[in-house]
Parts: structure tokens; C-alpha cells; sequence
């Protein structure tokens, strides 16, 4: 009977996945098996394989490496003074904040920011630098991928400092570490693993960036999220979209393992 | 437990009210018949007046509804459960709703004022004969510029665009066949070109382009020129207008070698209902009178040769959206390559956005 019950329990839950998580991926692998007119073809996966969309996949990971390596050099000290504060859950709130606001909104902020004639630039003029081109470049582009990105960082570094046994520290200390020495030998390895899931939280999302591409740098940055979205809406090319979608999957899929599943590392905190 | 199922019996009662909810609404959507008359077009493109004014006419009610892409109005339209009498999607669009037979062949005996339309837009490749469609309004793709910003460069040709004078100033739309075919015109090829080698060469010739690119943008280009944001700007002249409304010091030219025509156009669909009163409606609007005040209010360019008269000089007579016949005759409409050439173009369009800067 209590059997049973369980498996009353699961129904949903295995609906969800099926419907929503294996049958699209299923769906995926189905549709990049077929070439533009519908016949049953491998080409799309050769094609892949060319200079154009192998130079596309290389630039999404730099990209993605580089919004991820920002991300964390920002996040992990930012997470290290929140644990110091007084009302740390409030500041906490404060960063998550605008992760909560849509992100159409935040980019186009952000063009009226960086813009000829935007605030950015008045700065940079009145201090006699003079107008530079900030909107459409690769800075601007990764610049904001970071401020939107960088929440999801904090986070995970944040839980870790927190659950981190403040007497650990202080016994490297009493014990002749230096501040350095203490971070390096005791704290980054007692959190490594915020720092992994911040990671993963960042690097995955990243790399199918598209939107932002267009409205932040201008096209000027090609990853292969702008190849999946114009093989849908434009080419109509689904197998290669597919295709494309399904080797993001793996590499995913290669970053989860890469970076370790974040079960283990949830025993060794507590 | 009995509390558990409790919730999920409410849970699944709630979600097929929904589902019942919602097809009786899109059951309801556009519901035709010989008293009503449902139009399908894109937001804001129709004087609400006219519309009044028909239904006093002629006693039908007009249900208005509107899409904001034509991908968006084939799909709905594709996947049924609606009653559209009228539609008014743009040339391309036509050309995939006659392949897919979603069209319904239109009676010219119900159609009089067919007669006012220019013939410059009749009888066009997506459409030869006008059996399926007739053109509501019309434009061009040209070169948007700021005077003050370009020191009085002429912008007559595409190939004004190379002038190393702009580096950085350009701002591109985010449209393959719209870009490529910037490159085609200037080495003076087709837009609906097919030889490969001549697609090369024309990628080739957008690659030097590079370097004066600022930008590849969607929609927000109108809101970057009338910023002054860039120098420069290829786009359609309806967007061209709506920016030079917004900013006057800008202007716009249809360079010279030829360019881009795109009409928007009056469809009977195939789930038409009411297909006696979508006559009536296409007469009407064909009406000179009525489509002079539908021309003033869209602020597009109208294809009815007739309206012309009675709409102010100061319209009619702006060459640069009511171009004359020298100009017209290198206009070319786009056509319906296939989905492979239209592949090969999205492909090397690709390929050109990759193309780095060479500052």
C-alpha cells in the first residue's frame, strides 16, 4: 500500500520530465537528422563541421569562458564582503534584485547607457578622455553578460562562505598562515564547490547567448545561439538549428562533468 | 493522501477548464459569417475611420485583428481554428500562402477600382496576373543619412557606403536577402541572383564593407538613427520615414543601381467566410477617396494611381517615397529563391557577420 502511494507521488514528477525534458531532446536529435527539404541525412553534422560554424562554436566558448572568468573575479570577492556584513541577507536581496527584472529591459538600458550621447560617455568626455565607441563593441558585450550573469555566481559563492566554519580560518591563522596562505589553503578549497556550481550556473547559459548579441554588440559577436535562432525563424533550416542545439547539449552535458556534480560537494560543507 | 489527491484533482479540473476555455476562445476568433467580416493585418495599419465608414456602407461588421510578423500570421493561419476574411501579409509571404494553397482566387469582376492601381505594381513575380493579391501599400530600401554627420557626402550610390571616410558609421539591418542584395546591387547583379560565383563576389565586396559597419540591428535601428547614434543607415523607406519623423536633419535616397520594392498586399485567405464581403472590402479600400485618407494616415506610399489626387502635393510630390518611373524601373521585388538559395544566403550573410573588423 505505502508502495503504491509512492508511486502515486512520482506520477507527476516522471510526466513532467518526460514531456518536458526527454521528448524536446529526443525531438532535437529527430529534426537534426533531416536537411532542408525534409530527406533523412547526416549532412547537417558534416556541415558542422566546416570553418563557418566550427569558428562560430570556438568564439561561443571564448566568450563564455570570458563572461564566466569576469563573472567570478567580481562575484567571489563581492560574495566574501557579503558574508562580513551586518545585515547580509538584505544585501543579499539587494544584488539578486535585478535578476529579477527582464532582461529586454536591462539591454535596453544599457544601449541608452553606453550610447554616443549617453551618460557613459558624457563621463568620459568630462574627464577628458573624450567619446568613444562603447555600444557594439566586444567589451560592451561582455560587460553586460556579466552584470546579468553575475547574481547567479554570488549565490552559490555566498552559501559556501557562509556554511564555512569561521573557526577553520582562524586556526590557520593562529596556527602562521598568512592571509593569502589562508585563502589558498583553507578557504577557496573549503568552497570550491560554490565555485563550481557558480560556474556551471554561468558558463551553460552563456554559451547559447543571443539576444544581447544583437541589441548589445550590434552582430559584432557571433555565437551559435544566433545561428539556432536564424535557422529557425529565418532559413526555416530546423535539422541544422537542431543540429547546432544538439551539440550544445553535449557540451553542456561535457561542463557538468567536467566540473563535478554538486551532490558530493554539499556532504563535504556540512 | 486524500488531501494530496484532493489538490490534484482540483489541479487537473482547473487545467481542462483552461484548455476548454481557450478553444472556445480561439473558436470564437474571427467568427464569420455573412454580417460579419473578420481582417487580419499588421497593428495600426488601416485609418480606423475607414473602417467605420464601411461598416455604415454596407452593414457588415468588421472584426480587426492584427499580427506584428508575417512568419507569425502564416502559422496561425497554417494551424487553422480561425476565420480571416481579409489578410495583408508582404510579397514573400504571398508567394509561400500560394504554394501552400491558403489562398483563395480572387473574382476581378467584384473588384471595379482594381482599375486605379498603378501598373508598375501589378502583375509582379510573386503573383503574375494578380490572381491572388492586389497591392495595399508600397516602398523601397534605400540609404539613410545624416547630413550634418557626413559633411554633405552624396549617398546616390551603394558604392557610397565604401568611403573609408565612415568607418564605423553604418548601421545594417539584421536581414540576409536585405544585406547580400546591398552587395549584389553595387557590383550590379540581380537581388534574386542564384550564380554562386556572383553571391561570392558579392560577399567578398561586404566584407571590405567591415570595417564601416557599426552595427547589424533588428528594429532598433529606428530609435539608433533618429538618435544620431550612426552616421548612416540601410533600410526600408517605411522605417526611413518614421525616423526622419522622429529626426528631420536626416534623408533618404534610393541610391541609383537599383534596389530593393516590397509591397504589402490585400489576400482572401483560404478559411474565409465571408468571401462576398472581402470583395466589397478590397473594392472599397480600392476606392481613390478612401485610400488617399487610408495613405494619410498609414504615412506609407500608396500603389493607387488614382488616390494620388487627392492627396497634398507635399506628399505626392516627395521623390524620395513616391520615386518616379526612372527610379521604379531598377526596383526589383524580391522572389522566392527556395529554401536552399535562401540557405546559401543565410549562410554567407553568416559568414559576413563573422567577418572580423579590420579597424
Amino acid at each position: 500500500m505505502q508502495y503504491r502511494t509512492r508511486n502515486i507521488y512520482l506520477i507527476p514528477y516522471a510526466a513532467w520530465i518526460v514531456l518536458f525534458v526527454i521528448a524536446p531532446i529526443v525531438l532535437i536529435a529527430y529534426y537534426s537528422m533531416f536537411d532542408i527539404d525534409g530527406a533523412l541525412t547526416l549532412g547537417n553534422y558534416r556541415r558542422f563541421f566546416t570553418p563557418v560554424y566550427m569558428g562560430m562554436a570556438v568564439r561561443s566558448f571564448w566568450y563564455a569562458f570570458l563572461v564566466t572568468m569576469f563573472s567570478l573575479l567580481v562575484a567571489y570577492p563581492t560574495a566574501y564582503l557579503l558574508t562580513k556584513t551586518k545585515h547580509k541577507q538584505l544585501w543579499l536581496l539587494l544584488m539578486i534584485m535585478p535578476s529579477w527584472m527582464n532582461l529586454l529591459l536591462k539591454a535596453y538600458a544599457f544601449i541608452g547607457m553606453f550610447g554616443t550621447y549617453g551618460p557613459v560617455n558624457a563621463l568620459l568626455s568630462a574627464v577628458g578622455i573624450g567619446t568613444k565607441q562603447i555600444l557594439f563593441t566586444e567589451f560592451s558585450f561582455i560587460f553586460v553578460a556579466v552584470y546579468i550573469f553575475v547574481p547567479f555566481m554570488i549565490l552559490p559563492i555566498f552559501n559556501a562562505l557562509d556554511e564555512l566554519n569561521p573557526s577553520l580560518v582562524a586556526a590557520a591563522r593562529d596556527l602562521g598562515a598568512s592571509g593569502w596562505h589562508t585563502f589558498r589553503r583553507v578557504v577557496f578549497p573549503l568552497t570550491i564547490n560554490g565555485v563550481k556550481s557558480g560556474c556551471r550556473a554561468v558558463f551553460i547559459p552563456a554559451l547559447s547567448l543571443f539576444m544581447i548579441t544583437r541589441l548589445i554588440a550590434g552582430n559584432r559577436v557571433i555565437t551559435l545561439g544566433t545561428a539556432i535562432e536564424q535557422h529557425f525563424l529565418v532559413t526555416q533550416d530546423w535539422g541544422m538549428g537542431s543540429t547546432i542545439a544538439v551539440f550544445l547539449i553535449i557540451a553542456m552535458g561535457l561542463t557538468m562533468v567536467l566540473t563535478g556534480s554538486g551532490e558530493e560537494g554539499r556532504q563535504h560543507v556540512k | 493522501m486524500k488531501k494530496v489527491m484532493q489538490v490534484f484533482i482540483t489541479v487537473f479540473l482547473a487545467a481542462f477548464a483552461l484548455v476548454g476555455v481557450t478553444s472556445y476562445l480561439n473558436s470564437s476568433n474571427g467568427y464569420s459569417g455573412a454580417d460579419t467580416l473578420t481582417v487580419y493585418n499588421w497593428g495600426d495599419y488601416i485609418d480606423p475611420d475607414l473602417i467605420d465608414k464601411f461598416q455604415r456602407e454596407t452593414g457588415i461588421k468588421v472584426v480587426y485583428e492584427t499580427f506584428d510578423s508575417n512568419e507569425a500570421m502564416l502559422t496561425k493561419i497554417a494551424r487553422g481554428g480561425t476565420a480571416f476574411d481579409i489578410v495583408i501579409p508582404s510579397d514573400y509571404a504571398i508567394n509561400k500562402m500560394k504554394a501552400e494553397g491558403m489562398l483563395i482566387r480572387l473574382d476581378h469582376s467584384k473588384i471595379p477600382n482594381l482599375k486605379h492601381i498603378d501598373p508598375r505594381f501589378l502583375d509582379l513575380s510573386f503573383d503574375e496576373g494578380n490572381k491572388y493579391s492586389i497591392p495595399y501599400f508600397w516602398g523601397t530600401m534605400g540609404i539613410i543619412y545624416n547630413p550634418e554627420l557626413t559633411q554633405g557626402k552624396e549617398f546616390s550610390s551603394w558604392e557610397a557606403l565604401w568611403d573609408t571616410d565612415l568607418r564605423s558609421e553604418i548601421l545594417l539591418v539584421d536581414s540576409a536577402r536585405e544585406v547580400i542584395g546591398v552587395g549584389l546591387n553595387s557590383l550590379g547583379y540581380s537581388l534574386n541572383d542564384t550564380d554562386t560565383d556572383h553571391l561570392q563576389e558579392a560577399y567578398r565586396k561586404l566584407c571590405e564593407l567591415t570595417p564601416n559597419v557599426k552595427a547589424i540591428v533588428g528594429d532598433e535601428i529606428k530609435m539608433l538613427l533618429a538618435n544620431e547614434e550612426a552616421a548612416v543607415g540601410v533600410v526600408w523607406s517605411g522605417d526611413a520615414a518614421i525616423i526622419m519623423d522622429e529626426n528631420d536633419k536626416l534623408d533618404y535616397v534610393i541610391p541609383s543601381e537599383g534596389s530593393m520594392v516590397w509591397l504589402d498586399n490585400i489576400v482572401i485567405p483560404r478559411t474565409a467566410r465571408n468571401i462576398e464581403g472581402a470583395h466589397l472590402f478590397i473594392n472599397f479600400i480600392l476606392d481613390p477617396e478612401n485610400s488617399a485618407q487610408n495613405t494619410e494616415y498609414v504615412g506609407y506610399a500608396t500603389p493607387n494611381a488614382a488616390a494620388l489626387e487627392y492627396l497634398p502635393e507635399e506628399i505626392t510630390g516627395d521623390e524620395r517615397f513616391y520615386p518616379g518611373p526612372d527610379v521604379t524601373d531598377n526596383l526589383e521585388v524580391l522572389a522566392n529563391l527556395g529554401k536552399r538559395m535562401l540557405g546559401y544566403y543565410n549562410e554567407l550573410f553568416l559568414e559576413f557577420k563573422m567577418h572580423r573588423k579590420r579597424a
